[in-house]
């Protein structure tokens, strides 16, 4: 592993540093709302990921030149980036947009039956239910 | 996938069936929204899931002896452009998805009145058809990324349907909420791993992919996207250890909700593994195979066994059945870890036989639920008097997810026992024997509950309305004609098994004949 190695391969490491923050934080954090932030930050990991293996250096836009008169040139020795990668991840943008917006909304509504979004105050409630229903069957077993 | 400019190539009507199966319902879902009404909601969905089955039913027919229909999306050939591209396998899987839409709408019908908001008709049935239209697109496409997008428009459909429980059961919310946290992080697994294939191998085409990682061999790279792929799909299936969101979902969803995904959702992902094990990653390849003996087979036996265990104890019936379906899931893995062609068709025929035995309980399930609330089994205690008709479908499900002969359960699992054999590893056919020994277990304290135990319930309890109970019947005599008469499911299940087990590229191989 030479500095050369590690430096060349920066976006890489950005990519697993970023990852590996936005799963620790959906795990670890029991706020609902600050999960839903790990997992936008794993998202753009991906993104960032997808990206930079698109980008050719030295590379421009892939878009073809006009020549002088106006019309586009043909069959010119152009080196552009690849931008399959950046495509695919506008759906993914998208996907993760809407993902992101439905995630608010049922948090939202979890606010509005449980009165928190704390995950262990949710879980008291639950378990609260839970222990009703018990004392229900053992009363029907009775 | 809304761009209609059609290839010239494709003239016949039949070549045009694979785009239409996703843009009936996928056009259905907005127009439903536009309507605004209740009743038409249903019908336009009814209509588009009927459409959908007439087509998947021909695609059966027409593939069931092996062939390949390609379709190009706007006449942009493969690999550049995005295939569809179906088979045998796909075929099945599509017959069964749409099979399980079509019926469980009329039987959603009257279960989505008592369940469901009333502000919130319309939109459930609009949700239903986007979750209906990810899951065929899933199974049809032959392009990695596209696989990625209808999965999250199907999961995406499906945290809400899911969500929509909270009507009678708050805790619907939280279980969404899980759900949403844990689908997500299983599909953005997914994309990072498409993005390590690309990576290697600049192509998305499955077909492209498969040739080219044949040609080229494996590296780092492509095991690395390999392993992103199995635990991002992982999720998604409900593999033992990544099961967690399953059951709670399964419980708090509404009862229609809960019979279309058990019997759908986690099947179409098993399908893209299907896809991912055997036709792009060939068993040939030492890594893959000893991937699926270390670490399948031991999960696949550790969930038939614990689910089975942990299903015995439930009180409720619901929750009971959805530890039953992990269970199940654990079938379908040891088929596909068998690697030989009589493991693979027990798996594709247990995914169809298993996705209509569940259907069939989940709708029992729902119409308790109709009846008397809860479904927990003081609830439902006895209730095999008063509704001999719902309690007699449930029975059949019952001898079927056992797999007692007769029934359709018991086809798969005798292939699968055969197909263990074949391998002559009998220790594992005596498991297989001995975790049906704990499904009756469960099954059997469900029959208990029905009918010996006695109701405190009086008087206030009739039948099923027939609406219900039509469908209920017709899934049940479909686990009878197929536990009967195989040949329908089995023929194109040994074709499809025969396609993915064949060489590198194997299934999907015949077609880009040019290359280009």
């Amino acid at each position: 592993m030479t500095w050369e190695f590690i430096l060349g391969h920066m976006n890489y490491w950005l990519f697993i540093v970023l990852m590996l923050i936005g799963l620790y934080i959906v795990i670890a954090k029991g706020n609902l709302l600050k999960k839903i932030v790990g997992l936008n930050i794993f998202q753009v990991s991906v993104f960032m990921m997808y990206i930079s293996i698109g980008k050719v250096i030295g590379g421009t836009a892939p878009i073809l030149p006009y020549d002088n008169t106006g019309h586009v040139e043909y069959g010119l020795d152009v080196i552009y980036s690849n931008p399959l990668p950046h495509v695919l991840i506008l759906t993914a943008i998208v996907v993760g947009v809407a993902t992101t917006s439905l995630g608010l909304a049922l948090i939202v509504r979890i606010r509005e039956e449980y009165g928190t979004i704390e995950e262990d105050e949710i879980l008291d409630a639950e378990t609260l239910i839970a222990e009703k229903e018990n004392e229900d069957r053992e009363a029907w077993l009775a | 996938m809304a761009i209609e400019q059609v290839n010239h190539v494709a003239l016949t009507l039949e070549e045009q069936l694979p785009i239409w199966l996703i843009v009936i319902p996928f056009v259905a879902a907005p127009l439903i929204l536009l309507f605004g009404n209740k009743g038409l909601a249903w019908a336009v969905s009814f209509l588009a899931t009927a459409f959908s089955l007439a087509i998947s039913v021909i695609l059966v027919l027409t593939l069931k002896d092996g062939g390949v229909i390609s379709y190009h999306i706007g006449g942009w050939a493969p690999p550049i452009g995005i295939e569809y591209r179906i088979d045998a396998t796909n075929a099945l899987i599509l017959m069964l998805i749409s099979l399980i839409a079509t019926v469980a709408l009329p039987y959603a019908y009257r279960s989505v009145m008592i369940e469901i908001n009333p502000k919130h008709h319309t939109l459930f049935y609009a949700s239903y058809m986007l979750c209906f239209t990810g899951l065929m697109g899933i199974v049809v496409t032959g392009d990695a990324f596209n696989i990625f997008v209808f999965l999250e428009i199907s999961s995406l459909a499906t945290y809400i349907l899911v969500a929509m429980g909270a009507y009678k059961d708050k805790r619907a919310l939280t279980a969404a909420y899980d759900y949403l946290i844990l689908g997500t992080i299983g599909a953005t697994f997914f994309v990072i791993g498409i993005g390590f294939l690309y990576m290697a191998t600049g192509t998305l085409n499955l077909v492209d992919l498969a040739d080219r990682i044949s040609d080229q061999g494996l590296n780092r790279t492509i095991r690395a996207g390999f392993g992103f792929i199995v635990i991002g799909l992982g999720l998604k299936i409900a593999i033992m250890p990544l099961h967690l969101w399953l059951p709670r979902a399964y419980t708090f969803a509404p009862s229609a909700v809960t019979v279309f995904l058990s019997a759908t959702a986690t099947k179409a992902s098993i399908y893209v593994l299907l896809r991912f094990l055997f036709s792009i990653y060939h068993p040939t390849f030492a890594f893959d195979e000893n991937i699926i003996l270390i670490i399948f087979m031991p999960l696949a036996i550790a969930s038939m066994f614990l689910a089975s265990i942990v299903a015995i104890f439930q009180t409720n019936l619901k929750r009971m059945l959805a530890y039953s379906s992990i269970g199940q899931i654990g079938y379908l893995l040891l088929g596909a870890s068998l690697m030989n062609q009589l493991g693979l068709t027990a798996t594709l025929v247990h995914m169809f036989n298993h996705g209509i035995t569940k259907a069939l309980l989940f709708m029992g399930a729902g119409i308790f639920a109709l009846k008397v609330g809860k479904v927990s089994y003081e609830n439902i205690a006895g209730l095999g008097k008063i509704m001999p008709f719902t309690a007699a479908a449930v029975v059949i499900g019952c001898l079927s997810l056992i797999g007692i002969p007769g029934t359709a359960g018991f086809i798969s699992k005798w292939i699968l026992v055969q197909g263990a054999l074949a391998n002559g590893w009998w220790h594992i056919a005596l498991l297989i024997v001995l975790s049906s020994l704990l499904s009756v277990i469960y099954v059997w304290r469900l029959i208990e509950i029905l009918y010996v135990v006695p109701t405190k319930k009086v008087g206030t309890i009739t039948e099923a309305p027939i609406s219900m109970l039509a469908p209920m019947w017709i899934i049940a005599f479909a686990c009878l004609f197929f536990g009967v008469f195989t040949d329908f499911i089995l023929d194109p299940a040994q074709t499809a098994a025969q396609n993915l087990l064949s060489l590198p590229g194997g299934g999907i191989e015949n077609s880009l004949g040019d290359g280009s």
